[in-house]
Formats: structure tokens, C-alpha cells, sequence
């Protein structure tokens, strides 16, 4: 019974947060702020170094770079994107289903 | 909610299905903007492949009393082209973001696409006719031997098949550094406004090479950041007000008269919050995704994740009426911002006949507003009688003519027959943008991948 009564006067959103805030608590203190900003400015933002390219080309020879993996979208530290990795940007030549 | 009685509610049934049936949705094929063009005949979607596809409703047949003319296929193109700005490290979806038709002027048809950098016009016209009887030339093309000419005549256009083509008249780029989120067209039907998060431009439909910018709130230290325009709307009878929302849940004003720069607005609209309901989601949760004037340009309509909000012009401290789209989210906060549905940018739109009956001392005699949440689903709310329903946009709806079944989420509790759970929806399956015939009672629904047709049933 009592349980239940301090569930009903946290509100929906605080409890949701607490919740939030136990998986991840290292949550930045700054509510909703300009982290969700500057990654929605971000968007489409490649990074590759030519420098470290090749540089790396150069240790490796003959050996494969490392892969992107899975995710091909996260930049991660070890990984240097490769042509290869590069998401294949061609245009849709086939047309749309809704026209179908 | 609305239900099966009341002389004036619509009773709403399906009248189309487009699109892929199977389940494997490519990229590509991602509806990302549905709008229906100024006089209701054509209807247009924008895909995440660039591409835009063109229905035009079939005449009405007169025989056929029990339904509307259908919408099929009238023309396909390919709008943008994913690029990569290589000074900028940056690559360019070729994703649609909007469409808007131009009111229409002569035969052929106008319509802007943008995707996040680049606006473009395209026309669309039809040719019904071609030439024939060249002197020099066969039918097929080849050249005939001058030799064998002997007499003269003059080519004659003779019918052909209809053939729609589209083509670029207008390209409107490297205006945007950030991302293009908004375009509209002014009232004045020479001019138009694009917006992107930090910046608003205004264009004359004629001129490609300049814009003007109208809007900045770029900070001049970007570690200051705290909001980001997320839509903007001219006024549809004043051709100097427009609008623009924000990531903060305000909306401003601006009018174009007052300055070249329109960084102060006229009017800001913001409901005051509850501090002790402050929570880490409540900015992000009050962010505006959508912003539309009503047709008499009286109110405007805003939705944010769990609601939709009117607002009157003439009281900017409150909107006037509230709507809960799915407030039962509201206990799923954490989880939808986990898997990023918390950031989803749901449209919403008003009633067509909103138009035709209103003026400023009336209101109209039906009002009513949609908007699209998970499963599928899609929501009315009725201003006047302040009803609303749920409906589902699925292929097992699809008789034609059949009234559609209203739904109703259990947010807790004993679920009963018919209901369904909230942590039974589907959150991949999203109507972020809907669009409402501007005469008739017709509406276009977009799910993920499909188009849905829905008409209220003629008597």
C-alpha cells in the first residue's frame, strides 16, 4: 500500500528520469542541452585523414587495414575509414514502389 | 471518442493502399513528405531516395456515386542526388524533407522539393500531342534521302499517348550551411522562405543566384547553443508575418516590415512551464516538430512529442487548446529515449474545409486537427465537439467502404478486449506525416514505407 502511494506522488517523467539516470550516470548535467544540439548540427559529418590514411597504409603493406565492422557510421578512434568502408552513395535508379 | 453516431462526425473508410507489401523496407523507399497540391487533384510524396512520386485523382465518374475518384500514378522523378561537399567533409542526403506545390498558374504544375542544402522548382507538364509529317524525316526519326523528297507539306500535331514530364526549372543552392527543415510559400506567390536550424532565408521564385536572410540565431560563441529553429511558415493571408518554432518549444513571429533582419520577433508564444515538473525529457519533449497556420491564418497549430497545441495570434502567454496524442508515452520516457523515438518529428495538419467556411468572425463549422503517433496509428481531434478517435493505417483494414474500426491503448490496468497495451506497440512503425485534401474530405497517411488513402463514406 505504501509503495504504491509513493509511486503515485513521483511524478511519470521524474520517475522515468530516475530510471535514466541510474542506468547512465554520467548523464550530462545540462538537461536536453546542446549535446542533442550539436549532434543535430553535425549530421552528414564525415572524418577521414589523408594523413593518417596513409600513414597507416604504409606500416600495414600488405596487411588489410582494421574494418569498420558492423556500424559502418561510427567513427571510432582505432578505425581509419578506408574507400572501401565508404557507404555506397549512388543514387536510387530503380523507382519508387509507391509507383509500382 | 468519435463514434459510430453523431449526424456530423465522418465516419472514415480505406480507399487505397501504395507501396511495397513486404516487410523488408529498404532505405530508399522511407516516406519522408506527403502534400496534396492547391486544388486537391494531385498528391505528392517525397521519399529518403530523392525521389518524388506525383498521384492525380481519377475525374469523377458518375456512375460511381459510392466513392471519390481514385489517385493513381501521374508522374516519378528523381528530385536530389545524395553529394558530398568535399570542402566541408560533409555528405548530403538526398532525402526529401519537404514539398510544397505552387498555386497553380497556367497548364503545367509547380512544386519546390528540398532536400537538407539544395531547393529546387520542378514543372510538371503534360504533352498530349506531337508533330508529325517532317519532310525531311521518317516517323521513327531517321533521315530520309534527300532525293526521294518530292513534294512539300507541313507537319501537323496529331494525339499521342500522355506523357508527363518533369524538369528543373529553378536550383536554390548553397544558401544553408546548416540543415533545411522548413520551406514555405508566401501568399504573395513570388516569394519563399527556407529554414534551417539556425538560419531562415527568404527567395523570389525567379531569382536563383541571391537570398536574403531573414533570420539568424547563430550564437557568435557556438559553445552558447541553446535552441535550434525546427519549422517556419509564411502567414497565409499576411505576406510580411511568418513563423518560426524552436527546439525550446517557443514560437516567434517576425514581421518583415519591421526590419531587414527579423531577429527580434513581433510576438513569442510560450506556455509557461511547472518548475517542479522539471525533468531531464522536458526540453526535449517541448521541442516543436511542426508548425501550421489555420487556413483563416487566425491560430496556429504546433506539436511537440506528446501533444498538439493551438494557439490564438492575439495571446501569446498560453495556447487555447490542448491535445494529448499519446500521453501514456509519458511513463516510457526513458526507453524511447533509448532507442531515439523520443526525438522523432511527428507533422500535423488541419481539415481542408477548414478553409472554405471560415472567416474572422465565424469559425468554421468543422474544425478539426490530425496528427500521427507508433503503431500505425493516427489521431483526430474535433475542435468543436472536442471528440477524438484513433485509427489505424493497416492492410487489414482494406475493405473499401468499410468504416473503419477505432483503437484505443490500455495505459494501465486490465486491458480490455480490443485494446492494446502500450508496451505491445510497435515503435518502428511511425506516421510522421499525414495530409488532409484541401476541399474534400479525403486524407493521405503515410506509414513507413505506404501511402494510405482514407475517404469518409458517401451516402
Amino acid at each position: 500500500q505504501d509503495a504504491q502511494e509513493k509511486d503515485k506522488s513521483i511524478p511519470p517523467e521524474r520517475a522515468e528520469e530516475a530510471k535514466l539516470k541510474a542506468k547512465y550516470p554520467n548523464l550530462g548535467q545540462k538537461p536536453g542541452g546542446s549535446d542533442f544540439l550539436m549532434k543535430r548540427l553535425q549530421k552528414g559529418q564525415k572524418y577521414f585523414d589523408s594523413g593518417d590514411y596513409n600513414m597507416a597504409k604504409a606500416k600495414m603493406k600488405n596487411k588489410q587495414l582494421p574494418s569498420t565492422g558492423p556500424d559502418k557510421n561510427l567513427v571510432t578512434g582505432d578505425h581509419i575509414p578506408t574507400p572501401q568502408d565508404l557507404p555506397q552513395r549512388k543514387s536510387s535508379l530503380v523507382t519508387s514502389k509507391l509507383a509500382g | 471518442f468519435l463514434g459510430a453516431g453523431g449526424g456530423n462526425d465522418i465516419q472514415w473508410c480505406f480507399s487505397q493502399v501504395k507501396g511495397a507489401v513486404d516487410d523488408d523496407v529498404a532505405e530508399a523507399d522511407i516516406i519522408s513528405t506527403v502534400e496534396f497540391n492547391h486544388s486537391g487533384e494531385l498528391l505528392a510524396t517525397g521519399d529518403k531516395g530523392g525521389r518524388v512520386v506525383i498521384f492525380q485523382q481519377e475525374q469523377e465518374n458518375k456512375t460511381q456515386s459510392h466513392s471519390r475518384g481514385e489517385y493513381n500514378v501521374y508522374s516519378t522523378f528523381q528530385s536530389h542526388e545524395p553529394e558530398f561537399d568535399y570542402l566541408k567533409s560533409l555528405e548530403i542526403e538526398e532525402k526529401i524533407n519537404k514539398i510544397r506545390w505552387l498555386p497553380q498558374k497556367n497548364a503545367a504544375q509547380f512544386l519546390l522539393s528540398t532536400n537538407d542544402k539544395t531547393i529546387k522548382l520542378w514543372k510538371i507538364s503534360e504533352r498530349d500531342k506531337r508533330p508529325e509529317g517532317y519532310n525531311l524525316k521518317e516517323e521513327d526519326g531517321r533521315y530520309r534521302d534527300p532525293t526521294t523528297v518530292t513534294t512539300l507539306r507541313v507537319p501537323v500535331f496529331r494525339p499521342m499517348d500522355l506523357m508527363v514530364e518533369a524538369s528543373p526549372r529553378r536550383i536554390f543552392a548553397n544558401a544553408h550551411t546548416y540543415h533545411i527543415n522548413s520551406i514555405s510559400i508566401n501568399s504573395d506567390y513570388e516569394t519563399y522562405l527556407s529554414a534551417d536550424d539556425l538560419r531562415i532565408n527568404l527567395w523570389h521564385l525567379e531569382i536563383t543566384d541571391r537570398s536574403f536572410n531573414i533570420v539568424d540565431i547563430k550564437p557568435a560563441n557556438m559553445e552558447e547553443l541553446t535552441e535550434v529553429i525546427t519549422a517556419a511558415e509564411f502567414h497565409p493571408n499576411s505576406c510580411s508575418t511568418f513563423v518560426y518554432s524552436s527546439s525550446k518549444g517557443t514560437i516567434r513571429l517576425c514581421d518583415m516590415r519591421a526590419s531587414a533582419l527579423c531577429d527580434r520577433h513581433s510576438k513569442l508564444f510560450e506556455e509557461p512551464e511547472d518548475p517542479s515538473n522539471r525533468s531531464f525529457f522536458s526540453e526535449i519533449i517541448s521541442s516543436i516538430s511542426d508548425v501550421k497556420f489555420s487556413h483563416s491564418g487566425r491560430y496556429m497549430m504546433t506539436r511537440d512529442y506528446l501533444s498538439v497545441k493551438i494557439w490564438d495570434l492575439n495571446m501569446e502567454n498560453r495556447p487555447v487548446e490542448t491535445y494529448q496524442v499519446h500521453e501514456y508515452l509519458r511513463s516510457k520516457l526513458c526507453s524511447l529515449y533509448e532507442n531515439d523515438c523520443i526525438f522523432d518529428k511527428f507533422e500535423c495538419c488541419w481539415n481542408g474545409s477548414d478553409r472554405q467556411l471560415t472567416s474572422f468572425f465565424f469559425p468554421p463549422l468543422c474544425s478539426i486537427v490530425m496528427t500521427g503517433s507508433y503503431n500505425n496509428f493516427f489521431r483526430m481531434f474535433d475542435r468543436n465537439t472536442k471528440r477524438d478517435i484513433t485509427l489505424e493505417a493497416s492492410r487489414e483494414n482494406n475493405k473499401p467502404r468499410t468504416v473503419l474500426k477505432p483503437r484505443k491503448v490500455c495505459a494501465s490496468g486490465k486491458r480490455k478486449k480490443d485494446e492494446i497495451s502500450v508496451d505491445s506497440l510497435d515503435f518502428n512503425k511511425k506516421i510522421l506525416h499525414t495530409a488532409w485534401h484541401p476541399k474534400e474530405n479525403i486524407i493521405a497517411v503515410a506509414t513507413t514505407n505506404n501511402l494510405y488513402i482514407f475517404q469518409d463514406k458517401m451516402n
